[in-house]
């Protein structure tokens, strides 16, 4: 069976300290997993902060180098890629979605030319009729119209509709893979459905798959079919999504799934005496 | 010095700590002849009790920041309060907020005190830590230097917190240290009323839980009333007593934490609950249509209607008041109780 | 664009006044088209009369009208200074946005030579200029000197912006979207450096015009061209303060500080103005 992503022993090493006391530590460490190119799946990257799982996105959109170790996409070795078409080619098939949807649109540029410009370079859309038509088309997937965005900035969407406009860009060139990082942690709670029931449409419906990056292990228990887990640059954990999360196994997965607060006041405030408890004694 | 300083009660009464009326707070931009008003806060009245943690929890521009600025009296242009009064009572202290700013400039950090989201905002970053419990707390203590110092390790130390904190810089402790500190700083004139503003919000998960335990411990030791803002139900879930939700600039309901869980009254507050996805649970979770509306132009009627799924003619046509809900609480809604998202 | 204006006009003080100052500056510019005379001409008119009714300004010692000197000089050195300015300007945008935008080693030896640049002084190499050019020294190669030595700050302070823009989401997600650098630069960054970029240009503007005024009154430039500087080397040449010619001194000084203050309030409101966050606030988000 062919491989749509492979990471081979991925390490990504940053350095840190000043002038003389040069130092570096390894945000990713020997990590290694695969997706395969005819089962499209939501995989899910699950960490704290400073687990390395925004670099792993780097590394996986091409914005990052590993150190050693290799990411190969679709047949391609990611870090060969050099010159403009060839990372043209690359942006065609993997596409991101980002964390904070007012921070992924420039407030002072209107949200369509973000559109336009994915249009016109990865979907041969030359004239204007062509390019709003190819985005009316990604918007509707998302359960938007180009007459609702056409002309408006950022500030006069909410955080939920940019963000489906973000997922509707990343689709226009008809992506193998999407990668989003934290891609619900800045949308409302009302909303925030919305977006991770959308991911799990895509992968049904257009069959492409998803790399889920967050720090929220109810809502990746929720959509992903398989998940891994990190600590410090390295994988602890990683299996099938509801097994893992069942039924966790090592310490930190475990401390990890106890700190999530259930939303049940009974429930949640018990957990807090029980922690206070612990902590004092 | 101490004399002046001491006039904190000793009587714990169930009495009202904090009473805002009608309160209206808007932002009033006047920009080369764009003027935009933004009704933030529009009419909201709500009470505070002694020793309780009183939620607010709403979504983005729900108007629950604007809200907490205005009852601490911390505007400032273009915000304005246009109607509407704040009232704090600690002990035989009365404070109008807005009549008598004084009053209010004597109450802060001794009566009155803050723990907010980004602990840098407290913490500045190239002093030591012993240098923001000088600044924030010292002249509030009437208490000379050295038993200054004794008094608050004495604090740390029943806040499970190492003294030698004391000596350390902001970025020598972690995130959840840090917030650890401020909750410190923050109780260590053992205030009556202390504002929560997204205290965990920027913590990691694993940390979450020790920082809400310790401000639950402390409120509890203290006797205190805490005003706990986020938008995340579950940590409300986890540490309040009673709980308001703010939608577009007005309380859509307000309880018991408990019985609002288990039995919400408005359409909004069961939407917020229901929509919370649950280990161990994969049964698909919906999510509500719309989007929030623009404080600068709000709907009319009922502000939820245009999103409601319940939604009748006369929601849009006039505006639910605050009354009595089933559950003990209050709730703004023509249809209220008629929910049941399980 | 008129709308802009009108609002500014009406509601904010400083550009009001600034525009004002301004406005006589060009009308004076404007008339210097319709002198009488040459402006080049000496003995003109009769010398040393005072300002009155018949000579607005006074006539100098070389029989020439105050009035119309001051109208020749007064274009001859706004010219120089807007020449300057403009091609500073687009040195310190590119130089600026390229630097911070690519980052790494290219910054580094983009912002070494900036700053060597920027440590030379200015002054000393002009005269050295003068003296090895002398006669071909004229006003645009002039300008074009100083605006090769003039962008230096600002290209330091239009990089910083840039450094912190480049890691922002939205330049990410720009250029996952197919845009390329330039498009980038000058669509997404661009704006955000607007008010340096203005603001920068009004000082840079009354640099341009400082330095053409001391290189004049030094005697260093095209002393025959009527400028605001080689006004004040005549007066002084002709020893004007002793003589009681007090008007031949002060027309160019009141004038070129009218220009000045001028300068800098249309800078403060316009760029009150093109502030991003006064932008946004004004459109509402």
């Amino acid at each position: 069976m062919s491989k749509l992503l492979e990471l081979d022993h991925v390490t990504k090493l940053y350095p840190v300290g000043g002038l003389f006391s040069r130092q570096s530590i390894k945000a990713v460490n020997d990590v290694s997993f695969s997706l395969d190119a005819d089962k499209p799946e939501i995989f899910a990257i699950v960490g704290e902060s400073g687990s390395g799982k925004s670099t792993m996105a780097k590394m996986m959109l091409g914005n990052e180098v590993p150190n050693s170790g290799r990411l190969v996409f679709d047949g391609t070795d990611i870090s060969t890629i050099r010159n403009r078409s060839q990372r043209e080619a690359f942006m065609a098939r993997v596409q991101p979605v980002f964390q904070n949807p007012f921070e992924a649109f420039n407030p002072l540029t209107r949200v369509d030319a973000y559109l336009f410009g994915t249009a016109h370079r990865f979907a041969g859309a030359n004239n204007q009729a062509e390019k709003e038509r190819v985005c009316d088309e990604a918007l509707q997937r998302v359960g938007l119209s180009m007459a609702e965005i056409k002309g408006r900035f950022s500030h006069e969407l909410s955080g939920g509709q940019l963000q489906r406009v973000a997922v509707a860009r990343a689709l226009i060139p008809s992506p193998k893979l999407i990668v989003a990082d934290e891609p619900v942690s800045m949308v409302d709670a009302s909303l925030r459905m919305s977006i991770v029931n959308l991911f799990r449409s895509l992968r049904d419906e257009l069959k492409v798959s998803i790399i889920y990056i967050t720090h929220d292990l109810a809502t990746a228990y929720y959509i992903s079919d398989r998940v891994i887990i990190m600590q410090k640059g390295v994988v602890i954990e990683s299996g099938d999504a509801r097994a893992v999360l069942d039924n966790p196994t090592h310490p930190y997965s475990i401390a990890l799934k106890n700190a999530v607060l259930p939303p049940d006041p009974r429930a949640a405030s018990a957990a807090i005496r029980l922690r206070s408890a612990a902590a004092a004694g | 010095m101490t004399e002046v300083l001491d006039f904190k009660p000793a009587v714990t009464q169930a009495q009202d700590v904090l009473t805002i009326r009608d309160l209206k707070a808007y932002y009033v931009n006047d920009m080369f002849g764009v003027r935009r008003e933004v009704r933030a806060v529009d009419g909201i009245s709500l009470t505070v009790r002694r020793n309780e943690v009183y939620g607010i929890a709403g979504e983005s521009s729900s108007g629950k920041t604007s809200l907490i600025k205005t009852l601490a009296g911390a505007i400032r242009p273009p915000m304005r309060v246009v109607d509407g009064s704040v009232n704090f009572s600690f002990g035989d202290t009365h404070i109008d907020v807005y009549a008598e700013p004084e009053k209010m400039k004597a109450a802060r950090w001794q009566n009155l005190s803050y723990i907010m989201q980004g602990s840098m905002s407290v913490l500045n970053p190239v002093r030591r830590i012993k240098h923001a419990f000088n600044d924030f707390a010292f002249r509030h203590m009437g208490l000379d230097r050295r038993a200054f110092r004794q008094r608050v390790e004495s604090h740390l130390q029943k806040l499970g917190l190492d003294p030698n904190v004391l000596e350390a810089f902001p970025h020598q402790l972690s995130g959840g240290m840090r917030q650890r500190v401020t909750i410190a700083l923050a109780t260590v004139c053992e205030p009556e009323f202390i504002i929560a503003d997204e205290p965990t919000t920027a913590l990691d998960v694993l940390v979450q839980q020790d920082v809400l335990g310790l401000l639950k411990e402390v409120q509890a030791r203290l006797g205190s009333s805490v005003v706990f803002v986020t938008h995340d139900m579950s940590v409300h879930a986890a540490i309040t007593d009673r709980l308001a939700i703010m939608y577009a600039g007005r309380l859509a309901e307000e309880g018991p934490t408990q019985a609002m869980f288990d039995n919400p009254q408005h359409p909004y507050t069961a939407h917020l609950i229901a929509s919370l996805p649950r280990i161990g649970d994969v049964s698909t979770r919906k999510s509500l249509a719309g989007k929030p509306p623009s404080l600068a132009n709000p709907p009319s009627g009922c502000r939820f209607h245009p999103r409601c799924p319940i939604a009748i003619d006369r929601c849009s046509k006039e505006v639910p008041e605050m009354l009595p809900s089933a559950i003990g609480g209050r709730v703004a809604c023509f249809r209220a109780g008629e929910v049941a998202v399980k | 664009m008129f709308k802009v204006l009108r609002d500014l006009l009406r509601y904010n003080r400083e550009f009001l006044f600034g525009s004002l100052l301004i406005a006589i500056i060009l009308a004076v510019v404007v008339a210097s088209y319709f002198a009488p005379y040459d402006e080049m001409m000496t003995y003109a008119v009769i010398p040393d009369m005072p300002p009155g009714s018949e000579y607005w300004l006074g006539t100098n010692s070389r029989g020439q009208d105050m009035f119309w000197q001051l109208a020749a000089s007064m274009r001859n050195t706004l010219i120089f200074g807007i020449v300057v300015a403009l091609i500073s300007r687009v040195i310190a945008i590119a130089v600026g946005l390229i630097s911070g935008y690519v980052g790494g080693k290219t910054d580094q030896a983009i912002m070494a030579f900036n700053d060597t640049l920027g440590a030379l002084p200015n002054i000393p190499i002009l005269l050295l200029l003068v003296f090895v050019l002398r006669d071909q020294m004229t006003w645009p190669v002039l300008a074009l000197t100083a605006a090769l030595l003039g962008w230096t700050h600002d290209s330091r302070l239009i990089r910083s912006v840039a450094l912190s823009l480049r890691t922002r989401e939205f330049t990410r997600h720009a250029a996952f979207s197919g845009m390329r650098t330039t498009q980038i630069l000058l669509r997404e960054h661009l704006p955000y450096v607007m008010p340096i970029v203005f603001f920068t240009t009004m000082n840079n503007l009354i640099w341009a015009i400082g330095l053409e005024v001391t290189l004049s009154i030094l005697g260093f430039s095209d002393i025959n061209r009527p400028t605001i500087g080689g006004m004040i080397y005549w007066a002084n040449a002709h020893s004007a303060m002793v003589a009681g010619i007090w008007w031949w001194i002060a027309v160019p000084m009141v004038a070129v500080v009218m220009l000045f203050i001028g300068l800098f309030l249309l800078a403060m409101s316009v760029n009150e103005y093109i502030d991003p966050r006064s932008r946004l606030a004004r459109m509402g988000a």
